[in-house]
């Protein structure tokens, strides 16, 4: 049998799973749900892995056409599947890491229902994550650009839906409603620029499929691809949360954190880079853009991991390192080192779903401890106020897990170091491999991805002494407990995986690179001379990147450690009320409070975008709607212009001339009666005398004429 | 034998006679009488005419007018009836509801 037939399943099962638990999930309960939710995108991930077994006997792929989609005039858009290395790799990345968090989120979410008490949300819940699944399952799979846009959306949407989960939270009861909002709205902008680009290619080439675009991308016009390429950048920076579109991914954490971990860190998010490396053969063409989308990728990378130095929240530290690392990405595949930003691509799902999920493990973990001391009189009069008003997801508020939370903390640690790229995790492998395609590639890059590394090691020890060592810094956390081991144990997978992760490209063996090369090469000659230059350059293992990147990343390490463990203990000794809550802090200075207050970039967008916005549709509303159009045009001209023709119609046309002639008809034909039925006496026998004059006439007449005749 | 011009004198007479009555009497059923009168001086100058000329369709015509004068007297007695029914009276210058 042909294993590629199977692809469409990869797609179906997940839908199969929403639909069971859309019509069975009130009778199958909470762990029916769970897994039938949990069971499907597995089976999408066995259909996978037997894909990938597939495509390692006949590496080209295929093709796999599965209906006819639109057919009008000499439109014909097929809705077929794309098996190759690239898509199977993303496949095995969704559905792979999407079970392990699913299987996470059916503990996760219980919490949910016990602490709500609204055991509807938890199907809900379960719901839109596997349509998640499926709509991430249509864009890797795609064959053309269409279908990819279908998919696009559809994970948009999704993260729109769980973004908004818990709607009625957040601040004044709407916070998390409108985290999901600006999500959406800032993700339209991105969706136009796809858009464009999708038509461009449309007029460019008569096609959206990707074989067909590739094949004349060398004989189009250089102008034209440069504006396919940008637009589609700009699809990416809103998808992928680059500069100057990232700021919607912060607020997405409003959202439970195991989609925090599936969507906003280890797929949806990663789409953009998908997108760019979908397209090599177009941006190969056009240097400009290749340069553009290198620096957006790089330039967002340093601001991100600046931001995350000065983050409290637990998951908004998660959240900037989740830009600042597609920022690595998206530098990768604009340098045109296409492998290595997939490479990262996967690496860093790995990692950073560890990262995400284990903070919600601490999560839990301090929410237990907050019940507690809230059950407990003495403890409760440390809270300083109401329970409610804790942050649990604050960082200054937790301390000292390590003792409490074993199991956490030691994944917690692999998926920190992955991400600072320390030596043999995954994570510096894959950094490792973008930065020496930088100092080949690309110079500028290579520097700001390697200041990036530095601070992207400090902020992650920063986390982990901040979470875990010392002593805890309030009650709660002294009172956590481990979360269960529904939860623990995707946390061990995954860690396992981050570990190990970098075994999957080892600089000698090259088993990815060959692995995708098959689908990055097989483009027309031009494009696959220029990949492989690239892969040449990826061939060369650089021991001065990796001994530069490790020394930064351990150093990063240990500056943290000593920041927040060294100067964190002599500041003991100052009271409480003069302590700085960071030590940083002080340091810094004003520098600190820009990374704190994330560089007033929601600030300045609501100063230059959001406001005048709002002032310009206030102006359309008011003024040029309601007092130009409706008050001035609608009443004045139209109805004023109506009234005045129909006042003239009614009163010289119509009463002047059409009724005075009625009416002088009408006044003479009653005049005429009157006079005739004065005729009328009402006396018979004056009636008989006129019939008897009359009869008399008649017969005269007759005997006159007769007499005449003869 | 009696010459026909008699006939015609005596149906001219009684046709006059019929003619005024119609004219100047008040009373409906005189007025009646007076149509029956010169329906009879009509039917009298037919049958004269007919037995000069010994024709057969004068006598006709006369059974005709006869038939057609029976259903006028029941047309015209009935509506005579109705009226005094309405107006306790039979004068026709009172009937005069229909006057322009």
């Amino acid at each position: 049998m042909d294993l590629f037939s199977l692809v469409p399943l990869v797609v179906f099962f997940p839908v199969i799973g929403l639909l069971i638990n859309l019509i069975f999930g009130q009778r199958l309960g909470e762990k029916g749900i769970g897994i039938v939710a949990s069971l499907f995108p597995a089976l999408s991930f066995v259909v996978s892995v037997l894909l990938a077994v597939a495509l390692a006997q006949n590496p080209e792929g295929r093709t796999v056409p599965f209906l006819e989609w639109i057919n009008a005039g000499e439109v014909s858009i097929p809705w077929a599947f794309q098996v190759d290395t690239l898509s199977v790799t993303m496949m095995l990345v969704v559905s792979g890491v999407g079970t392990l968090i699913h299987i996470y989120a059916t503990g996760y979410m219980h919490q949910d229902v016990r602490h709500h008490g609204d055991p509807k949300s938890y199907k809900r819940f379960f719901i839109y994550f596997n349509l998640f699944i499926a709509a991430m399952m249509i864009l890797v799979s795609a064959n053309n650009y269409l279908m990819l846009f279908v998919g696009w959306e559809g994970v948009g949407l999704c993260s729109y839906l769980l973004i908004g989960f818990w709607f009625d939270k957040g601040k004044d009861g709407i916070g998390n409603a409108w985290a999901g909002k600006k999500a959406f709205v800032v993700n339209r902008i991105g969706d136009f620029g796809f858009l464009i680009a999708s038509f461009l290619l449309f007029w460019q080439f008569r096609s959206f499929e990707f074989s067909t675009v590739f094949e004349q991308a060398a004989q189009a016009p250089q102008s034209v691809l440069l504006a396919i390429t940008l637009f589609m950048l700009l699809g990416v920076t809103g998808k992928s949360a680059q500069l100057p579109l990232f700021v919607w991914l912060p607020d997405a954490m409003a959202g439970p954190t195991p989609v925090s971990a599936l969507i906003h860190a280890a797929t949806m998010v990663t789409a953009g880079v998908y997108l760019v490396a979908r397209s090599h053969p177009l941006y190969i063409q056009v240097e400009q853009a290749q340069e553009i989308v290198a620096l957006t990728g790089a330039l967002t990378a340093l601001f991100a991991a600046t931001i995350a130095i000065g983050q409290f929240d637990i998951k908004k530290v998660l959240a900037y390192s989740t830009i600042s690392q597609l920022g690595f990405m998206v530098a990768a595949v604009g340098m045109g080192a296409f492998v290595a930003g997939m490479f990262h691509l996967v690496t860093h799902a790995f990692f950073k779903a560890l990262l995400f999920l284990s903070a919600g493990s601490v999560i839990h973990g301090m929410e237990h401890g907050l019940e507690h001391v809230e059950h407990d009189q003495r403890l409760r009069r440390s809270l300083k106020g109401h329970g409610h008003d804790f942050d649990v997801q604050d960082m200054r508020n937790m301390g000292g897990l390590r003792d409490r939370m074993k199991t956490t903390f030691w994944v917690y640690l692999i998926g920190a170091v992955a991400l600072a790229g320390i030596p043999p995790l995954a994570g510096f492998w894959s950094k490792d491999e973008i930065l020496a395609e930088g100092l080949h590639l690309n110079i500028p890059v290579y520097i700001l991805l390697t200041i990036t590394a530095l601070l992207t090691a400090f902020y992650a020890g920063r986390q982990v002494f901040m979470v875990f060592f010392g002593s805890p810094r309030t009650e709660p956390p002294a009172h956590a407990v481990e979360s269960s081991p529904i939860m623990t144990i995707p946390l061990m997978v995954l860690a396992f995986l981050a570990f190990f992760g970098g075994l999957l490209n080892l600089p000698s063996l090259h088993t990815f690179t060959d692995w995708l090369m098959h689908t990055l090469m097989l483009e027309e000659a031009g494009a696959a001379e220029a990949v492989g230059e690239a892969a040449a350059a990826e061939a060369a293992f650089n021991p001065t990147v990796a001994i530069i990147s490790t020394v930064l990343a351990v150093g990063g390490f240990a500056l943290a450690w000593y920041i927040y463990r060294r100067v964190t203990e002599r500041q003991k000794s100052i009271p409480p009320a003069r302590r700085p809550d960071d030590p940083l802090r002080p340091a810094l200075g004003p520098v600190f409070t820009g990374m704190e207050k994330k560089w007033w970039v929601d600030e300045l967008y609501d100063a230059i975008i959001v406001r005048p916005y709002k002032w310009l549709s206030q102006f359309l509303a008011d003024v040029i709607d309601w007092r130009f159009w409706h008050d001035w045009f609608h009443d004045t001209v139209i109805a004023g212009g109506y009234r005045r023709i129909s006042q003239f119609l009614s009163e010289p046309v119509d009463m002047g001339v059409i009724d005075r002639f009625a009416n002088r008809l009408a006044d003479s034909i009653q005049s005429l009666a009157a006079r005739g039925r004065l005729i009328q006496t009402g006396f018979v026998s004056s009636y008989a005398l006129s019939v008897f004059i009359g009869v008399m006439l008649i017969i005269g007449y007759f005997m006159v004429r007769l007499t005449i005749a003869r | 034998m009696v010459p026909t011009a008699y006939y015609i004198i005596l149906s001219a007479i009684l046709f006059t006679i019929g003619a005024l009555g119609v004219l100047v009497r008040r009373n409906a059923i005189l007025i009646f009488m007076s149509v029956e009168l010169m329906l009879n001086a009509a039917n009298l100058a037919f049958v004269a005419f007919a037995r000069a000329y010994n024709l057969v369709s004068g006598h006709i015509f006369v059974f005709f007018v006869i038939a057609v004068a029976a259903a006028e007297v029941a047309v015209g007695l009935a509506l005579i009836v109705t009226i005094f029914h309405d107006k306790k009276d039979v004068d026709v210058d009172e009937i005069s509801s229909m006057k322009g």
